[in-house]
């Protein structure tokens, strides 16, 4: 095999974002509506890499205040102590449940950090016209995008703390400016993953007609259709 | 009509989602499924029964979804005081102490998408039984489409969990029934998934059609099917694969 394999937009076809009919758009620069949903062709997500760069970038800023500023704040008999997301993992980790804190850990400092990097590591490989692990690239984007929702879990933690611990003037939980910084952080990155257009990926091997690494046999995964 | 489909599908290559490459579905069996040969990714699948059973599925998770969103979900008690708590109820306190966003956020991802999407579904669901459904069931779609990925229930039902151990240590907390229809909630999300089709079910929709000055196209033409599709998509159901792709 030494052509370039055949992907929709060198067949001349669009296929529907929204519910995947492909079509032939009208023109290159206006490619006009799917026949069947009515939705908007576009070729690639618009804008997708300066979208999805400041979508990064802001959520890169909020993930600062986030981590430095206290998610819970405890009243107890006149005095408050203040908690950060670390402060509440290592508060997990010394009353004894150490696999509570590994996974509070996990979703709320490894993943949101790991997302980012993974995101700006695929814009800025697709930017350069990178055309190795191509697959690998976007199993990446798929796991960024399968993974990203399990950072909410800080924030439903510190909602459901505060609403359940209501006793003043014995004791209080308040919410700290940091909860709002996190929810922030997730939902930009979840945005960005899906402002990215994982095609992209593969448009450097289509525009160099050179052929991508050779497929192992990789057996289909069974689970990968939940997310 | 998901035979006819099927049927359809043997001359219509599709474009992969996730890397653009033309493809010839081969013929799934039931439970089967087809990845893209070239990322991985899923490109079809075909659940047994695509209809009637998200259909009963997306009931139960709508009359939990109730049960769960108006049941308190945990309880505390300290010193003979005792306090309780609903997901709604968990979002309006942080509404109340100055975190509007957050609230805002959390009673979204917490009730209104899982909600959203469970309506809009069991909408599609019920009009597309007797199919052509009309377009407007499309746009039902597309927004279950849309909120699905912002229904967060398995994260909620850890974040309950995290929440209680980390308040068992400070007073006597009990899981109340809300907490039980969440964690059901939990288990009928996944199952609805795996059992709905979407490509099925925008098969069932009646064509938009109504831009008549920018109207592409539809691709009909068996030209593509002569073309050279070196690549077909692996399948999970080898035996039809090879049997139909490499004779």
């Amino acid at each position: 095999m030494t052509a370039a394999p055949l992907t929709a937009i060198k067949a001349g076809l669009l296929p529907c974002e929204t519910c995947g009919l492909l079509s032939q758009p009208v023109s290159a620069a206006e490619p006009g509506y799917c026949p069947r949903c009515g939705s908007a062709l576009e070729s690639r997500r618009h804008r997708s890499i300066e979208r999805t760069w400041a979508l990064v970038i802001a959520a890169a800023i909020c993930y600062i205040p986030a981590n430095m500023l206290p998610v819970l704040g405890t009243t107890t008999l006149g005095s408050t102590e203040y908690d950060t997301i670390m402060g509440g993992v290592v508060f997990l980790f010394t009353s004894g449940s150490w696999p509570l804190a590994l996974i509070v850990l996990i979703a709320s400092v490894m993943v949101p950090l790991g997302k980012l990097v993974a995101l700006s590591y695929l814009l800025i490989t697709v930017q350069r016209g990178s055309v190795q692990g191509s697959r690998e690239r976007t199993r990446l984007y798929r796991l960024v995008e399968f993974i990203g929702r399990w950072s909410m879990l800080d924030v439903f933690v510190d909602t459901f703390t505060v609403a359940l611990v209501q006793l003043s003037p014995l004791m209080s939980v308040r919410p700290g400016a940091g909860v709002l910084f996190f929810a922030a952080v997730v939902v930009l990155t979840m945005i960005a993953a899906s402002t990215f257009d994982p095609r992209l990926i593969w448009d450097a091997i289509s525009d160099t007609g050179s052929e991508p690494a050779p497929l192992r046999e990789n057996s289909p995964q069974q689970e990968s259709n939940l997310g | 009509m998901p035979e006819q489909r099927h049927l359809d599908g043997e001359l219509t290559p599709v474009a992969c989602h996730e890397c653009d490459l033309l493809q010839v579905l081969p013929e799934l069996s039931e439970g089967g499924k087809a990845s893209c040969s070239r990322c991985g990714c899923t490109l079809a699948t075909r659940p047994a029964d695509p209809i009637e059973r998200p259909l009963a599925l997306a009931i139960a998770a709508l009359l939990v979804l109730v049960v769960a969103n108006t049941a308190p979900l945990m309880g505390l008690s300290a010193v003979g005081r005792h306090a309780s708590t609903t997901i709604i109820g968990g979002a309006y306190q942080m509404w109340l102490e100055g975190q509007e966003v957050t609230a805002v956020i959390v009673a979204f991802c917490a009730v209104i998408a899982p909600a959203g999407y469970l309506l809009c579904l069991l909408i599609v669901l019920i009009a597309v039984r007797r199919p052509p459904a009309p377009h407007w069931v499309g746009g039902m779609l597309r927004w279950a489409e849309r909120a699905r990925p912002w229904a967060m229930t398995e994260v909620m039902m850890l974040g309950i969990m995290v929440a209680l151990i980390k308040i068992a240590d400070l007073a006597k907390v009990e899981a109340g029934i809300g907490m039980v229809a969440v964690g059901v909630l939990m288990l009928l999300f996944p199952a609805i998934l795996s059992s709905v089709d979407t490509e099925e079910l925008w098969a069932r929709v009646v064509w938009h059609k109504s831009h008549p000055e920018s109207d592409p196209a539809t691709l009909e033409n068996p030209e593509l099917a002569k073309a050279d599709l070196e690549r077909r998509p692996e399948s999970t159901n080898s035996e039809i694969t090879s049997g139909r792709f490499r004779s």
